[in-house]
């Protein structure tokens, strides 16, 4: 197995809140890593060190490196890093413009012009989302207007059409209904072939469906990274049992 | 006995605050009703057409001359340049603040913006009068400065806070996971404001350049100091012009009151009321769109 993303001692902080402490963690290619852990147990905050959106938040420092295909990502050009690492947030983001602006957007600004170009990516990036046969008709439409399972696969092919290597699910189906959980969890394990996923979800179940291995976290370190299967039929640490039992968290 | 005085103070208390909110309506349409009335007496003595139409200013002559075509040609030129000056600047400054600038310069930059709205037109009338004038006179070696360019200038200034205040606000009011969706999508931060913030608070950005404009339209002061009060057409951006307003304030004093002359500057008062309006419902317009 080629490792995609070697995190070694990622330590973070909020202001004086360290909320992830000495993290070291590889992220396989063309796996789906599911990360649980009770709230505050800097799940979110570890996936958004990975496309450096924590550099927006004033107050967050970091130490330690993330080597993405074995190169430093501070060394990676910002935009051409958030490119190969794409996000798919908690809230579906549709952006306020129509279904095929939204796929376009990041496109373009990776300068791609050609329109029939921009049409097959359209195309193809909607397919893969699982969204294609519902929205083709109807491309010229203002995206708010879809559905928040929809928009959530709208978001999903707008990250997949700027041409990602990774794609880091941030709590995907928080706001879902489970007809739409169902629809987004089986477009992920589509994307598996293609694309490394890091999947952050509160929801234990899911992590199993979907996840090929899953890490837990807790109080900001890692307690414990297996197969699906070991973590649930023999978890090594006792915390770990206790969460996945529903004990606490 | 306790009951019935609560009840009493809830149902007055609750009338109170019901004349004040309607006392603004009352007044905005007793106004309206004022100046139709003055004005429309001016109509039984000079037709309405002559009025709109006609190219000459001239209420002291036998037999006067009472045509408006001039004076709101010089009120829309004099705006318009003004707008051309000051939605860019506006607009970017918003921007600056909203976006670019770290928080201590957002704030004494934002406040400062504010505080060039208290400043009385009268005083940068003066100010313009006596630097202003005479430099666009020498830069741009013209006979006088006193024209619609100098005037533009100083109105794009008034304009300013307003414009800038109201875009901040729209600005500042995208959702923050916009912003975030689009950079974690790997756009950089000017294509984030181009594409993303821009388009989204455009319809607030609307309504402040409306609103902005709509104060340029209805100043008196500066431009009557400024503008050099030549009622006629003007042919290029360093002619003297004669607005509106600095019409009516200018001869307001010297009218006989109950005179032709009298009842016409109410009938431009009508006319500045309309414009006004209008700019006004369409800000409104605007920005009731982006607060959906």
């Amino acid at each position: 197995m080629v490792v995609k993303i070697q995190v070694n001692n990622l330590n973070c902080w909020f202001k004086n809140t360290q909320v992830i402490k000495s993290l070291f963690l590889s992220i396989l290619e063309h796996e789906i890593l599911g990360i649980i852990g009770p709230a505050n147990s800097g799940k979110t905050t570890f996936l958004r060190c990975l496309n450096r959106l924590n550099d927006l938040n004033p107050h967050f420092k970091s130490k330690g490196e993330i080597l993405k295909d074995g190169r430093n990502i501070n060394t990676i050009k910002l935009e051409t890093l958030r490119q190969e690492i794409g996000m798919v947030f908690a809230m579906p983001i549709s952006l306020p413009m129509s279904i095929y602006d939204n796929i376009t957007y990041g496109a373009k600004q990776h300068g791609i012009k050609n329109k029939k170009e921009l049409s097959g990516i359209v195309e193809e990036s909607l397919v893969k989302a699982s969204l294609w046969d519902e929205v083709k008709g109807r491309l010229d439409q203002p995206a708010l207007q879809l559905s928040g399972g929809q928009q959530q696969r709208l978001c999903i092919a707008r990250t997949l059409a700027v041409q990602p290597e990774v794609i880091l699910f941030d709590e995907p189906c928080s706001g879902l209904d489970p007809i739409s959980t169902a629809k987004v969890e089986e477009t992920m394990i589509n994307l598996k072939d293609k694309y490394t996923i890091v999947l952050v979800t509160n929801n234990v179940k899911q992590a199993a469906r979907v996840s090929s291995r899953i890490a837990f976290f807790l109080m900001g370190e890692l307690v414990e990274i297996d197969t699906a299967n070991d973590i649930f039929v023999k978890p090594s640490d006792r915390r770990t049992e206790d969460y996945i039992t529903g004990r606490f968290g | 006995m306790k009951k019935i005085f609560t009840f009493i103070k809830d149902f007055l208390i609750e009338r109170i605050i019901f004349l004040c909110g309607i006392l603004a309506i009352i007044f905005v349409f007793l106004i309206f009703l004022f100046l139709l009335n003055q004005g429309i007496s001016f109509f039984g003595a000079y037709s309405l057409w002559d009025f709109l139409g006609g190219k000459f200013w001239y209420p002291a002559s036998d037999p006067p001359q009472f045509g408006i075509l001039s004076l709101v040609i010089g009120s829309l030129f004099v705006t318009i340049q003004a707008a051309l000056i000051s939605i860019p600047l506006g607009v970017m400054t918003a921007l600056f603040i909203a976006e670019i600038a770290p928080p201590v310069i957002k704030d004494i930059l934002k406040s400062v913006v504010e505080l060039l709205a208290a400043i009385p037109s009268v005083v940068i009338g003066f100010i313009g009068m006596i630097t202003l004038v005479p430099l666009v006179r020498k830069l741009f070696n013209i006979p006088t400065g006193l024209s619609s360019f100098s005037g533009a200038l100083m109105l794009a200034f008034m304009a300013m806070p307003t414009i800038v205040s109201i875009s901040e606000d729209a600005i500042r009011s995208v959702p923050w996971s916009y912003k975030e969706g689009a950079i974690a999508l790997g756009a950089t931060r000017w294509q984030t404001m181009y594409r993303i913030i821009l388009p989204a608070s455009l319809p607030g950005i609307m309504g402040a350049v409306m609103l902005g404009m709509g104060r340029v339209i209805g100043e008196t002061m500066a431009v009557m100091m400024i503008t050099g009060n030549a009622a006629h057409i003007p042919s290029s951006v360093f002619d003297p012009v004669r607005t509106m307003t600095a019409t009516i304030a200018a001869e307001m004093g010297e009218t006989v009151k109950g005179s032709t002359h009298y009842h016409s500057l109410f009938a431009i008062g009508l006319v500045l009321f309309i414009i006004t309006f209008i700019i006004n419902f369409i800000a409104d317009t605007f920005m009731r769109k982006t607060r959906r």
